[in-house]
């Protein structure tokens, strides 16, 4: 056990020893400063030129958006019709075949908006055309998209007053370029050198000790399984994601992908900090986002360490804890900490089986999917929690008797709208979404569906609750795991998860990219002594505190017919 | 009208305020206020499940429906009365005022230079009157002609009177105030219900009242809380059926109202009211809610030496005569040098004499002839008719009638007048028959407790920034004696204007205070310019404020008016939000209870039943409006800690306490209902 303890503080410690110096590295690559990947510029100047692309131009708000939606569009029909006809393309030694269009919908979009739902599983649903061109390009586009974004968000507030916030491709190619790509490569090789598959064979034979004859599905996965975890994707190659011995074969590789998954949205942090010249403020986000981690941490170790109540009464022994649904390789504190961290940073990869978790540990994974701003995604995740803090710059600046200003900039009814606006989306898609699903399921539950509405839940009661809440929070914080326990691939649910997916995606991003625009224009207001200070620890637990009644307003009575009733039906 | 502590609540406007709060029910006036208006939709649809369940119990029993429904319009109710009492309170004092101006006769001046009487209802602007000794002036208007000693203590409750005459910046006349001496022509500058008073009453009596910037803001984040509580209470119906739960629709209705934030969506707009009638309390009346606001927001203070940091004009406080004359003797050459000499230091001279000297006569001589201070002279005094010739004068001016006269300065002399410079001071020369005899040293009096006032305001944020027509070195003396941190030194109208622009492209908020019609374009630019009753019509037309009391240190109240409004806004929004984390813990277990038993673990107030629990939860959140009222028309307490300081008191207070407090509250009511059911 305390062997099990050290190996996720240890994670925990080389996440951090690596994203601090990375935050730095990334400050200066997109502050077009000397560092030691400039050889790659020739590459990123041929890219300009065979693209048409001027990386000087300077363009505003509504330039960025444009180019971020339209390159996404793109994707979207590309990938579609791809995906509609694998079979017929090359690239499928195994045979799969086409994906049905609701299918098809469902996957493309979840790929393009870096949710990696995944309602088809990788070694039958998809060939490895579909894997490399479709899941893996858009597992590193759509990854780049958000960190392009977030950099016009940086470069908005490093001048007093601008208009112009940099150029959308220039900031996408060298996300991609200095980013995701050298990443990538190096931890793509120490997965391959442990065991994780590289090859475009098909299906291996295999035969068992029983004599049982076996076939195992295998492809090009350790380039996939980097990036799925850099870019904070988690669609994996095999179905059972890295619960599969061959995408996450040992402790050590399941340590690597969990660093992984974690540098870049904190190293995004710290670049901030050092970018915008403001590094106190950078910690003091820091701060909030680790402590509303620990909190939503410990206690799941806690409760995965406890055991299942229910076991125990009947007088087995559970000194590992709750064994359900874990890998042995890992043990259940490992299972802990990566349910953690992929729904924190919207992830969405798995070890374990987060159905199988107990019904505390599912609350809180629901919880970290539900707030999607501590780190959160890659790029994304700040701009989650730049919308917290531009309501909580909002209240406490009524609070001091000042008209509320975020960096020297006035915070007026359009941007507090538009705010507004963004805080409402979330709990509207999700809590909207999980009642239709139950109306659904109560009211017509034998309607002659492809797959009947009361068919779905493999467990009823609470724990069917959380199936559905989970999977409709999770498309919506396009963290893309799942509960499971849910028939998902159906019309019904490709169609109404691709929904979600889709404004789960972009209105937070187009929100703040808004206000950063509107913002930025303004007049700089220079600090005095009656501008409220946000890089302080009373702001920072204003804006936790913010966080916390915001999210537990929205969502208790939804947690409370789920994980909660669940919880206390069992320690009765 | 004196500034008598301000008593919350009269019987009268009891009676009003109560009246108003059942016609402000009108759903028309209603959906100006989102929050509230929801508020209403429930009530009435809680009306109609009462009816409802007479005969059928499937949606509970008539008595606990219709006591949901009693509290849902006692909530209305009691958001109505606060903005109903708010108004009151404004109107009260606006009335108060307007009493002043009720009908009186005026002398108007026709065109051919007769005279009339009419009504003071019946003057149009640009009309021209008469006002003549003991008449009441009908209206607001500017002298054109004349002179007159007037008593303002109807308006400004300063009992001395004061000068008013044409030309100039003391040439505005307000209605209601009494002509004492003199004769006065006065040109109506207002139309019939458009005066300054007129636009403030309807300010407060709500008819004019626009929503500021701010309160916008706030409305639209209230406004989408209210949203997100209505997606949460209509998706639980569904989730409710899927756990095979009924849930009543008194049930959900009292869900919703609670989590709402009704509590600062019934007080927002009586804030906002209050604030107003603050800033009328300080005898300060403002021409828009916004410009209260913006005070609070000002980063730069531009206040005028004389009056604000200095009591009125330099006054003489010391006589330093020469070596080579008698001490008594040079304060005899200074005293006949002044005796003419109608000047503030002029007079003060004398007055220092008197002080010094009690014993001293001076005789005022024969026939003497008088010497007025002139631009090219730069010297007053007189000439007697013995031939003795005294002039005073600055040191400069002196010195070159000395050396005309060929006597030279003793070392002393200068020695002493750099001293007095050095200090601030002012050094006057006296001349005796053309050779130096002595200096006289005048002083600022810096007003006592100003510097801690500005030190108050340092810690606001806010800069304070001295006007002076004194040389850069006095300028510079009293700026740092009275604590301010900037100065303009020798400054010329348009120096203010320039100043104030520059602050503003810097992205500062600049409040100035003016009375002259120079003043006014500076008035204008100034994001809160405070024009002084007394001032010109042009400097009331530009600015966004006028006080009525004169008193240049008003501005310092008015910013602190401005960050009590915010403040009272915040703090009551995070109280409203706060509350809801109790509410929760009392409403969802008792929703549920029935069909899950387990959820009893989520009952941590352990409330009697779920009826007593919903009754408890919709009975506090309507009783907390009624006793946030007087907090709203007080308005929280503003203390220069510091933003961070007072976030975190604020914090403390009003976030943890808005958590801790329906705990109990609930608790309580729950413990009471708990008797009947």
């Amino acid at each position: 056990m305390q062997t099990e303890i050290l190996g996720i503080i240890a994670t925990f410690a080389l996440t951090l020893i690596i994203a601090i110096p990375l935050g730095k590295y990334f400050a200066k690559v997109f502050a077009g400063q000397r560092v030691w990947t400039n050889f790659l510029s020739p590459v990123e100047k041929f890219i300009y030129k065979i693209a048409g692309v001027n990386p000087n131009e300077q363009m505003d708000w509504k330039q960025h958006l444009k180019a971020m939606l339209t390159i996404n569009a793109l994707w979207l029909v590309y990938g579609f019709f791809v995906l509609m006809y694998q079979h017929q393309l090359p690239l499928n030694p195994d045979g799969n075949s086409n994906m049905s269009p609701h299918l098809a919908f469902n996957t493309i979009i979840s790929f393009v908006v870096n949710c990696n739902l995944q309602h088809y599983s990788g070694e039958s649903g998809v060939s490895y055309l579909s894997q490399q061109f479709i899941v893996m390009f858009l597992q590193f586009v759509s990854a780049a998209t958000g960190i392009a974004i977030a950099i016009s968000f940086f470069k908005a507030f490093k001048e007093k007053t601008s208009v112009k916030l940099g150029n959308f491709w220039q900031h996408f190619t060298l996300a991609i370029t200095r980013v995701l790509l050298p990443l990538s490569i190096v931890v793509a090789l120490v997965l391959a050198f442990n065991g994780v598959p590289a090859s475009y064979e098909g299906k291996d034979q295999l035969i068992s000790l029983q004599g049982d004859s076996v076939s195992v599905s295998r492809g090009p996965a350790a380039a996939m399984v980097a990036i799925k975890h850099l870019g904070t994707n988690g669609g994996g190659w095999f179905g059972t994601n890295s619960a599969h011995p061959l995408e996450n074969p040992s402790y050590l590789t399941n340590m690597l992908e969990a660093i992984s998954q974690m540098i870049i949205p904190i190293a995004m942090i710290i670049a901030f900090g050092i970018f915008i010249g403001r590094r106190k403020l950078a910690w003091t986000i820091f701060g909030v986002m680790t402590i509303g981690f620990l909190l939503l941490l410990l206690p799941t170790l806690q409760s995965e360490l406890g055991g299942n109540p229910k076991i125990e009464q009947l007088g087995v022994a559970q000194t590992m804890g709750a064994m359900e649904g874990k890998e042995v390789r890992f043990g259940p504190a490992a299972t802990a900490y990566w349910s953690t961290i992929t729904t924190v940073v919207s992830t969405g990869s798995i070890n374990g089986m987060h159905d199988s978790t107990m019904p505390l540990t599912g609350l809180y994974q629901l919880l970290a999917m539900m707030i999607n701003a501590f780190y959160g995604g890659c790029g994304v995740g700040l701009l989650n929690y730049f919308i917290y803090l531009i309501i909580a710059v909002f209240i406490a600046g009524l609070m001091v008797g000042r008209t509320p200003e975020f960096l020297g900039h006035k915070l007026e009814a359009r941007e507090v709208k538009i705010a507004a606006l963004v805080t409402l989306i979330s709990p509207f898609l999700i809590m909207a979404g999980t009642a239709l699903a139950s109306y659904t399921f109560t009211q017509h539950g034998n309607a002659a569906w492809d797959t009947a509405p009361s068919a779905w839940l493999n467990n009823p009661s609470f724990h069917g609750f959380s199936e559905m809440l989970y999977e409709v929070t999770s498309s919506n914080a396009n963290n893309g795991s799942g509960f499971e326990g849910l028939g998902d691939n159906n019309t019904f649910w490709n169609i109404l998860t691709g929904v979600i997916l889709l404004f789960g995606r972009f209105i937070p991003i187009i929100g703040p990219l808004a206000i950063t625009g509107l913002l930025a224009k303004k007049k700089y207001i220079p600090e005095s002594a009656g501008t409220l200070k946000i890089d302080t620890k009373t702001f920072a637990l204003m804006t936790f505190a913010i966080i916390l009644v915001l999210n537990a307003l929205s969502y208790f009575p939804a947690l409370a017919l789920g994980p909660i009733a669940e919880y206390f039906s069992m320690i009765k | 009208m004196e500034q008598t502590p301000s008593k919350l609540l009269n019987s009268a406007m009891l009676s009003i305020a109560i009246k108003q709060s059942f016609v402000k029910l009108n759903p028309l006036s209603m959906i100006k206020n989102p929050v509230m208006f929801t508020v209403e939709i429930g009530t009435l649809i809680m009306a109609a499940v009462s009816i409802y369940s007479i005969s059928n119990s499937s949606e509970g029993s008539f008595a606990y429906n219709f006591s949901v429904f009693v509290v849902l319009l006692l909530t209305l109710l009691f958001a109505n009365f606060a903005e109903a009492i708010a108004e009151a309170r404004g109107k009260a004092q606006a009335d108060s005022l307007r009493k002043t101006r009720e009908e009186t006769p005026a002398l108007l001046l026709l065109a051919d230079g007769a005279t009339k009487t009419v009504s003071s209802n019946a003057l149009q602007k640009e009309d021209i009157f008469i006002c003549k000794a003991g008449d009441l002036i009908p209206t607001d208007g500017e002298i054109i002609e004349g002179i007159a000693t007037i008593d303002e203590s109807a308006i400004t409750g300063e009992s001395a009177p004061v000068i008013r005459e044409a030309g100039g910046d003391k040439s505005s006349v307000t209605g209601g105030t009494k002509v004492l001496s003199d004769e006065i022509k006065v040109k109506v500058t207002a139309q019939p219900g458009e005066s300054f008073l007129d636009k403030m009453i309807a300010l407060v009596e709500g008819a004019s009242r626009q929503k500021t910037p701010n309160e916008i803001a706030l409305t639209i984040l209230l406004a989408s809380f209210t949203l997100i509580f209505i997606i949460v209470c209509v998706t639980l119906k569904p989730f409710a059926n899927y756990a095979q739960t009924p849930i009543t629709i008194a049930a959900l209705i009292a869900l919703f109202v609670c989590l709402i934030p009704t509590t600062i969506g019934g007080l927002l707009s009586a804030i906002g009211i209050a604030g107003m009638d603050r800033a009328l309390r300080a005898n300060v009346i403002t021409k828009s809610g916004k410009a209260v606001e913006t005070a609070g927001d000002i980063d730069v203070l531009l206040l005028d030496k004389t009056g604000t940091i200095t009591i009125g004009n330099r006054k003489a406080t010391a006589f330093y005569p020469n070596d080579n004359i008698d001490a008594t003797e040079f304060v005899k050459l200074a005293y006949l040098a002044s005796l003419a000499d109608q000047t503030p230091e002029g007079k003060s001279i004398l007055e220092l004499t008197h002080q010094q000297y009690p014993n001293l006569v001076v005789p005022k001589p024969e026939n003497a002839q008088f010497i007025d201070f002139t631009a090219e002279t730069r010297a007053s005094g007189i000439d007697t008719a013995d031939g003795l010739t005294i002039r005073k004068g600055s040191f400069d001016a002196m010195k070159f009638f000395a050396q005309q006269h060929g006597y030279e300065l003793s070392s002393n002399l200068i020695i002493q007048v750099k001293k007095i410079a050095e200090n601030g001071g002012t050094p006057l020369v006296v001349n005796k028959n053309h050779q130096p005899v002595g200096v006289i040293e005048l002083q600022d009096i810096i007003k006592p407790g100003i510097s801690e006032r500005f030190e108050r305001l340092r810690k606001m944020g806010v800069k304070t920034v001295m006007v002076t027509g004194d040389n850069p070195l006095t300028a510079k003396y009293i700026a740092e004696k009275a604590g301010v941190d900037d100065f303009i030194a020798e400054a010329k109208p348009e120096d203010k204007m320039n100043y104030i622009k520059a602050e503003q492209q810097a992205g500062k908020l600049v409040a100035m205070m003016g009375d002259g019609t120079n003043d006014a374009p500076a008035l204008a630019q100034a994001d809160v310019g405070v024009a002084m009753n007394s001032g010109t019509q042009a400097a009331k037309e530009a600015g966004n404020m006028v006080d009525l009391d004169n008193d240049p240190t008003k501005l310092i109240e008015i910013v602190e008016i401005g960050k009590q409004l915010l403040i009272t806004r915040g703090t009551l929004t995070t109280f409203s939000i706060a509350n809801d984390v109790a509410k929760y813990f009392a409403i969802v277990p008792a929703l549920f209870i029935a069909a899950i038993p387990a959820l009893q673990g989520l009952n941590i107030m352990g409330l009697k039943s779920p009826e007593s629990a919903i009754l408890s939860a919709v009975i506090f959140n309507a009783i907390i409006i009624p006793m946030l009222i007087p907090l709203a028309l007080k308005g929280v307490a503003y203390k220069p800690i510091g933003a961070s300081a007072l976030l975190r008191r604020n914090l403390f207070i009003y976030g943890l306490g808005g958590v801790i407090a329906p705990f109990i509250g609930i608790k309580i009511i729950d413990l009471c209902i708990a008797v009947f059911i």
